[in-house]
């Protein structure tokens, strides 16, 4: 009764082979070495240039998680936009209400 | 809720893994959203009390922040090596892993404790009399400080049960290579707990 | 139990021992969504009936000037109580949590939810927050007196039992989104085979828009609520002026849920609504598409609107301007289903039984709450009519005028389905008349008090605004009435009515494909779709 692969379109599925440790490794050292970068930018240069560099360096920290640990990067699209449509309404909340404090 | 089971009636019990997985991810938004309230909250007064926002964040202790970075980025190494162990099979893996995952989050919990116990033996804490002479934004990162990272740590802590629970299933058979979907649940939880993180040490120790 | 004209009985289904039995423990532990929308079904209506008490003592009270009844501390914990367990107790809940736990499964054509266990939770969870609710009336410093939006900094200040109530609201709203992840789960996982997004019953889609929202949404006002406690008990300062912080951002915060509630209230009635009208026009519904993208539309621009609710404030001229200009969009979505209804209508071939006379009764009350919504909308008329009683009749117009009479509607038409046995038409209609007619005198004349400048949440009035007052109260009891003979007349039609059949309306979409009441696991053969969910005729599905 449900037989329910006709979901999708394209016919990915949320199920997919295991990935090779070392990938994750990898992941892991990449976030290791950008939270150091961070750091580091913050203690060197406090002030503009290490809030720019956190700033630059976090959403992509994020993105690794999400993409490897979470395995986002091998779910069907629907999880992605899914995903997508739950941040770009929390920064539709942001943005509307700094029409407030920015205009106060 | 990382099981479809069809609890009623004669019929086999419906395992529908993509349903799992897709009533987890939805439940993390409800997470995300949920942080994303104090965010909003955090985003507003740092706009408001910028100057105060700084002189307090020179307060907090920034390797502390930083270990706990380390720790708990580790432990989500060791969480997704723990549900790719187990869905090739090698349940001895996947349970050591998961088991480093459970000391990391005890060892987060820890640092935390010792941090937080400075700052209240210092007089920091919200509504302390030391909070409320200093100038406003000051309290109010405090304040901001204490909830999120409370809120956080109540996360770790509702991670580390949930975590522990799975641990046993995985031990017992229950959760195994051919229906592992609770094992990559809870991971998902632990790695949007590691996610939250990762925004909160640049907001809360990185802003001097 | 029998029925009088021919003496037989509908079929048990899923009341019958397969489903678990008759016993009240198989009924509270049952994962069966059709016994967990029925147990919903009891809680939600007693609760209705406690808010309806509530609000009549309102209106007994402000028949004259001067004090009858309470006194002005009592009249602001009644209206808070009411708004409470109206809001969070009754109507945010309410058509998903009845109507969409009994029929989604039937009418997409599957088994249960996707996750049953956790559906039989939400129940529970559900009925811990109400069992705190009514707690904090009786516990503490009182019953809170904030009114249901808990507005800092009075709410921090209070001596009220604030804080328990405002647990309890947190609770509930945990309940509303383990819902709405089953429902989201169940639309994308569960649907029958030939049932793709676009042959799904526009009841469906709008119980798939306001998941999202009750998912997205709610832990905002979550988190606001966890922040009003602890600001109680910690003196945090975030919505305390004298620390430092800003009251306007808790009404931020709060409405940003709050305003897209609003939607979760709406989207699901305007999908009975659209259920009804081609079963009894006999046609299949006009614009299928539209109307299934604009319960989309309403819930995406419905993020988009809430600082409408803050105009007097003292927010931000620029974010006035551009929340009074978001909310004119909302009327684009409400404005294509309304056009789409009244198409439906034409040249049909339509019957005027109880569920499309409510049906009718929504679209016309609907559309006076929708217009007078405009008004508020608008930042200059707002600025006249806010926090007046016209704002109270426009929501009242929307929330019961809107969704407590499309649950009606609801109850009417799906009532065979549930029961297996007609509604009696003729009492039906009686019991609708009154109703109608009580609503549009209790809610009309609020309208025009707040145009004569009466404002909201006052125990006391001027002699000049009796006559409205007057007429309101007068409208609530014959509201009241009416309500007792409806809900008299669906109880005994359950039980002694004339049996239905699979089909008694003509309607196409799957449930009517099932017996009446349904069997535990809803169909007998697995279903599959070949056709759209209003096509008429032989072969839509194999």
């Amino acid at each position: 009764m449900h037989d329910n692969t006709h979901a999708h379109g394209d016919g990915r599925t949320a199920e997919h082979a295991p990935q090779p440790y070392g990938l994750f490794i990898k992941v892991w050292a990449a976030l290791m070495l950008l939270t150091c970068i961070t750091v580091g930018a913050s203690v060197n240069w406090p002030g503009a240039v290490g809030t720019a560099v956190a700033m630059a360096v976090t959403p992509v920290k994020a993105s690794l998680v999400l993409l490897f640990f979470m395995h986002l990067k091998w779910e069907p699209p629907v999880f992605k936009i899914m995903f997508l449509t739950a941040v770009g309404l929390m920064a539709v909340f942001f943005g509307l209400s700094f029409f407030d404090y920015l205009y106060r | 809720m990382s099981d479809t089971t069809l609890a009623h009636g004669a019929h086999a019990p419906h395992k529908d893994y993509e349903g799992a997985k897709t009533g987890m991810w939805i439940f993390l938004f409800t997470e995300l959203l949920l942080f994303g309230g104090l965010f909003l909250v955090y985003s507003v007064y740092r706009t408001l009390y910028t100057h105060d926002f700084h002189l307090a964040a020179g307060h907090l202790n920034v390797p502390l922040g930083v270990t706990n970075t380390f720790v708990l980025l580790t432990s989500s190494l060791t969480m997704v090596l723990s549900v790719t162990a187990l869905q090739k099979g090698d349940r001895q893996s996947a349970l050591n892993t998961l088991g480093w995952t459970l000391f990391l989050a005890g060892l987060f919990l820890v640092i935390k404790f010792f941090e937080w116990s400075a700052k209240i033996e210092h007089g920091l804490y919200p509504g302390s009399p030391v909070l409320k002479s200093l100038p406003a934004g000051e309290g109010l990162f405090y304040g901001l400080y204490f909830v999120m990272t409370g809120l956080h740590g109540f996360h770790v802590i509702v991670g580390m049960i949930l975590l522990s629970v799975i641990a046993f299933q995985v031990k017992s058979g229950r959760v195994h290579q051919g229906d592992f979907v609770k094992l990559e649940n809870a991971g998902l939880y632990w790695h949007l707990v590691d996610l939250v993180w990762i925004f909160l040490l640049p907001l809360f120790y990185l802003t001097n | 139990m029998t029925d009088k004209a021919s003496g037989a009985t509908p079929p048990r289904g899923f009341y019958g021992p397969e489903g678990g039995g008759g016993g009240l423990l198989s009924w509270v532990f049952s994962t069966d969504h059709k016994r967990v929308g029925l147990l919903y079904l009891y809680s939600l209506l007693s609760f209705f009936a406690i808010g309806a008490i509530l609000g009549l003592t309102m209106r007994a009270e402000l028949l004259m000037p001067g004090q009858q009844l309470v006194s002005p501390r009592v009249y602001n914990s009644l209206f808070t109580l009411h708004g409470v367990i109206m809001i969070f107790l009754f109507i945010v809940p309410g058509i998903p949590a009845i109507m969409g736990n009994f029929m989604l499964p039937l009418q997409i054509g599957a088994e249960d939810v996707a996750f049953p266990r956790l559906n039989l939770a939400s129940w529970w969870v559900y009925m811990v927050g109400a069992f705190l609710a009514v707690t904090s009336l009786f516990s503490g410093g009182g019953a809170p007196d904030t009114g249901w939006t808990f507005y800092a900094p009075y709410s921090i200040r209070t001596n009220s039992n604030v804080s328990l109530a405002v647990l309890a609201a947190f609770i509930l709203g945990f309940s509303s989104v383990l819902t709405g992840i089953n429902f989201i789960t169940t639309i994308h996982r569960m649907r029958a085979k030939g049932m793709g997004f676009f042959r799904m019953p526009l009841f469906v889609w709008s119980l798939y828009a306001t998941s999202w929202i009750q998912v997205i949404a709610t832990p905002v006002v979550g988190i606001t609520l966890v922040l009003v406690v602890l600001e109680r008990l910690l003196g945090i300062g975030f919505f305390d002026p004298a620390a430092g912080g800003d009251p306007i951002l808790y009404q931020h915060l709060f409405w940003i849920y709050s305003h897209p509630a609003v939607y979760i209230m709406i989207l699901p009635a305007m999908g009975v609504i659209s259920e009804i009208l081609p079963t009894f026009s006999r046609r299949t519904i006009f614009g299928y598409k539209a109307i299934a993208m604009s319960s989309m539309a309403i819930a995406g621009v419905g993020y988009l609107v809430w600082g409408h609710h803050m105009f007097t404030t003292g927010m931000s001229d620029t974010s006035r301007v551009v929340f009074s200009l978001m909310t004119f969009l909302v009327a684009i979505p409400t404005g294509i289903k309304i056009f789409n209804w009244v198409a439906t209508l034409y040249r049909g071939s339509i019957s005027l039984e109880s569920p499309m006379l409510y049906a009718m009764a929504f679209i016309f009350l609907f559309s006076i709450g929708g217009l007078t919504g405009l008004v508020n909308g608008a930042l200059s008329t707002d600025i006249h009519v806010h926090d007046t009683y016209f704002v109270v009749g426009h929501f009242h117009y929307v929330m019961f005028g809107g969704t407590g009479i499309a649950l009606f509607a609801a109850l009417h038409y799906w009532l065979p389905k549930i029961s297996g046995r007609m509604v009696n038409e003729k009492k039906a209609k009686r019991a609708f008349w009154l109703v109608v007619i009580g609503f549009n005198l209790l809610y009309f004349p609020m309208l025009v008090l707040g145009i004569m400048g009466m404002p909201r949440r006052y125990h006391d009035y001027l002699p000049i605004f009796q006559t409205p007052h007057v007429i309101s109260t007068i409208g609530s009891w014959v509201i009241a009435t009416g309500l007792v003979l409806m809900f008299w007349n669906l109880w005994s039609s359950a039980r002694r009515g004339a049996l239905a059949g699979n089909n008694p309306w003509g309607g196409t979409t799957l449930e009517w494909q099932t017996t009446s009441p349904p069997p535990t696991l809803n169909f007998d053969a697995p279903v599959t779709v070949t056709a759209g969910p209003y096509e008429r005729g032989e072969g839509r599905t194999a």
